[in-house]
């Protein structure tokens, strides 16, 4: 980010204009603002995070482990990223996607995370450090964790290229996403992205109406139809948006989608109400619309997967006593409990060897090094999965990992995208 | 000592609301608009950006409609299809109220029912919808089942259709209640009278009733009207968010913290809706009638 737009911005920054708009409306109503006490007595952590991350299940354990109560406030993808810019005080610890580290740590709302601090931070997986899985380069096309891991320093609005004591996000979970099918409904293999524009599955496609990422997985159908080649999917030139949201928007009016879907819940039931047979779709959305007894599977594709990871941030404005709890609780999360609940969901927790220790092997088989299951596979909520014998979709960490193309991106041009995207909306 | 004027002095905690809550809100929305922004920051400026990227290609004919003129259109195509709708289901429904139900205990008793699909939330009221009407839905299998059609009809969700539906089952009230009201008022002796001249019960339509009750029809429109011209939701839900309308686009750019576009965007639906309801109360002068 260059020096001129900090300078412009030093007048007025949104949050202090927020802020001063807000007091100036209170204070014309009530003649003043009401003092707000927080107390200390109680521990309470106020986490901003997606709703499809925040389980009831772990804030139980947490609260029955530490003493502390979770008080969940569950948002859209693109609202936790609204809240920390415009809002920063309204919570003690968020949990965000490395993607939008683009917009957030130049805003100074996110304060470096001391890795000094963090117990397991040695064994976080190298696909957040090093950019590799079992050794092996893996695709950093977009904003791949490793370009943006760390800071220059605890309140710095910079990344740092080379490793520092001060961590941007504390990653908690990632995963390699692809398209989900229903293969009752399709009735025939599926190995690329190009099928999701296939007009054999014409008023029976989906995609999601996340801008930035719903462009990705274009990209990659384009990729695969051969139409073109991208540099960097993840960071398209104006000529390259134009071409993506040109297929895009044929593919539209053809009357190839049935649907598109912003929230976890929607990609659910569009798939389980056979409105959709083949669709971009996240893991846990997959587990949902199996646990219904409804056939879905999480299609690998030739081209590989369009991978997202999430981490833990702390607002600047943090006190001492909140950042001791929000540490203790972030510890907690990567020992082990949370990440073998996050497994068993089908994601990936950022540290393997505690979450190994609280999975039982069978399930560490089936979940991780993709064999068959010994046993059937339950869901933590309890509800069967995968019958014995199965084998988990795309198979093992190192394949599906190790497979990944790209990274959820923001892109150079995402003001130019966002338009492209409402004019592909439009047409 | 002067007498406080009491008129004023009533009106006074009502314009307190409006200008701290809608009329400073405004002016900051009008004043944003002109701003320009990067991912993370406003940067205070004044600016035509904002406006001159919302009107991209509009005036070069030859390339088909700009996005922001092809939206307002389809965003008025569902005002006009719901305005239409609702005038002719809420007009009916008046008219029945008011002079087909003759005792007023029933008139009100019919009344709060329809009142009644208002006790549960807009959004769940938009979202039953889906499974009714979706491919495997509860109307796709009965046709089927009951041989109408052998494929699933397509069109029945997410489409121009269930959007206009949905707009019409949720606001059909909005125009009910001020026609209703103006109805109620008119004398029941100019009926009589007109029908013992020899009136059809068409020309008492339309040459005393819908004269009488101008004013609850343009106040009903412009609930409607303003309503479905903002909307997001409805058309978001029911249109599978793959149809287009202003206050989807102010959604997108506000979730991108684009806020000075956005702001733009708005303080043209602003000035249209204004407009139209400025032209609406032309052809009505409400106040005179009420």
């Amino acid at each position: 980010m260059s020096k001129k737009t900090q300078e412009n911005t030093i007048g007025l920054s949104r949050r202090s204009f927020i802020k001063g708009a807000g007091t100036l409306a209170a204070a014309s109503m009530f003649g003043g603002v009401a003092p707000y006490v927080m107390s200390n007595e109680k521990k309470v952590l106020r986490y901003l995070g997606t709703a499809v991350n925040q389980d009831q299940a772990i804030a139980a354990k947490a609260k029955e482990d530490l003493g502390i109560t979770i008080e969940y406030i569950p948002v859209t993808t693109d609202e936790v990223t609204k809240r920390i810019l415009t809002q920063p005080n309204s919570f003690d610890l968020v949990d965000t996607e490395y993607f939008s580290l683009k917009k957030l740590v130049p805003s100074g709302n996110l304060i470096g995370m001391n890795a000094n601090r963090i117990k397991e931070f040695d064994n976080i997986v190298t696909a957040f450090t090093k950019g590799e899985v079992a050794g092996k380069k893996i695709g950093d096309q977009g904003t791949a964790p490793k370009k943006v891991f760390y800071k220059d320093g605890e309140t710095s609005k910079n990344f740092s290229s080379t490793p520092t004591e001060w961590v941007t996000l504390i990653p908690t979970v990632y995963n390699a996403d692809t398209l989900g099918i229903r293969p009752d409904l399709i009735g025939r293999p599926i190995n690329s992205w190009a099928e999701l524009l296939n007009p054999e599955f014409k008023g029976k496609a989906s995609i999601l109406n996340i801008p930035s990422i719903g462009i990705m997985d274009a990209a990659m159908v384009v990729e695969a139809m051969g139409e073109y080649k991208y540099p960097d999917k993840g960071n398209m030139t104006k000529q390259e948006i134009d071409l993506t949201m040109k297929v895009l928007t044929e593919a539209k009016k053809q009357g190839q989608f049935r649907a598109f879907w912003s929230d976890f819940n929607e990609s659910v039931n569009l798939m389980a109400s056979g409105e959709v047979v083949i669709q971009s779709m996240w893991s846990p959305a997959i587990t949902a619309v199996r646990t219904k007894g409804i056939p879905c599977v999480y299609q690998p594709l030739k081209e590989g997967y369009r991978a997202w990871a999430a981490g833990f941030g702390l607002p600047t404005t943090i006190k001492g006593y909140q950042a001791d709890l929000a540490y203790e609780f972030i510890n907690w999360f990567l020992s082990g409990w949370a990440g073998a609940y996050l497994n068993r969901q089908g994601y990936y927790s950022a540290v393997l060897p505690t979450a190994k220790a609280n999975m039982e092997a069978y399930e560490w088989d089936y979940w991780m090094l993709g064999k068959p299951a010994a046993k059937d596979i339950m869901s933590p909520s309890g509800q069967k999965l995968a019958s014995a014998g199965e084998v988990r979709d795309g198979g093992s960490y190192e394949t599906r990992m190790g497979g990944v193309a790209c990274w959820n991106a923001v892109m150079d041009e995402n003001r130019y995208m966002v338009r492209k995207w409402n004019e592909f909306v439009a047409s | 000592m002067a007498r406080p004027n009491s008129s004023s002095l009533l009106a006074l905690p009502f314009a307190l609301v409006l200008a701290s809550f809608f009329i400073l809100p405004l002016i900051l929305v009008v004043v944003v608009s002109f701003w320009d922004y990067t991912e993370y920051s406003l940067i205070p400026d004044f600016i035509l950006m904002n406006y001159e990227e919302l009107f991209y290609g509009c005036f070069d004919w030859g390339d088909g409609l700009c996005t922001t003129f092809a939206t307002y259109l389809s965003t008025f195509k569902y005002v006009l299809l719901t305005w239409f709708f609702t005038l002719v289901i809420g007009f009916g429904v008046a008219l029945y109220l008011v002079f087909c139900v003759r005792s007023l205990k029933m008139q009100i008793v019919l009344f709060l029912i329809c009142t009644i699909p208002f006790w549960t939330s807009n959004v769940i009221r938009m979202i039953s919808w889906i499974p009714l009407l979706g491919r495997n839905g509860i109307v796709n299998t009965s046709l089927i089942s009951m041989g109408v059609i052998d494929q699933p009809i397509e069109w029945l969700l997410y489409s121009g259709f269930s959007v206009t539906l949905g707009f019409v089952h949720l606001y059909t009230l909005f125009m009910v209640v001020p026609i209703f009201n103006s109805m109620a008022k008119i004398d029941k002796s100019l009926i009589e009278a007109a029908k013992d001249s020899g009136a059809s019960a068409w020309q008492i339509i339309t040459n005393i009733i819908i004269p009488l009750s101008r004013s609850g029809i343009m106040i009903g429109s412009i609930f409607v009207i303003t309503i479905v011209v903002g909307d997001f939701i409805t058309i978001g839900v029911l249109g599978g968010q793959q149809i287009a309308s202003v206050g989807k686009i102010i959604y997108v750019e506000m979730s991108y913290l684009q806020f000075p576009a956005a702001a733009a965007n708005a303080v043209v639906l602003v000035t249209i809706t204004l407009l139209m309801v400025a032209a609406m109360m032309r052809i009505v002068n409400v106040r005179k009638e009420l």
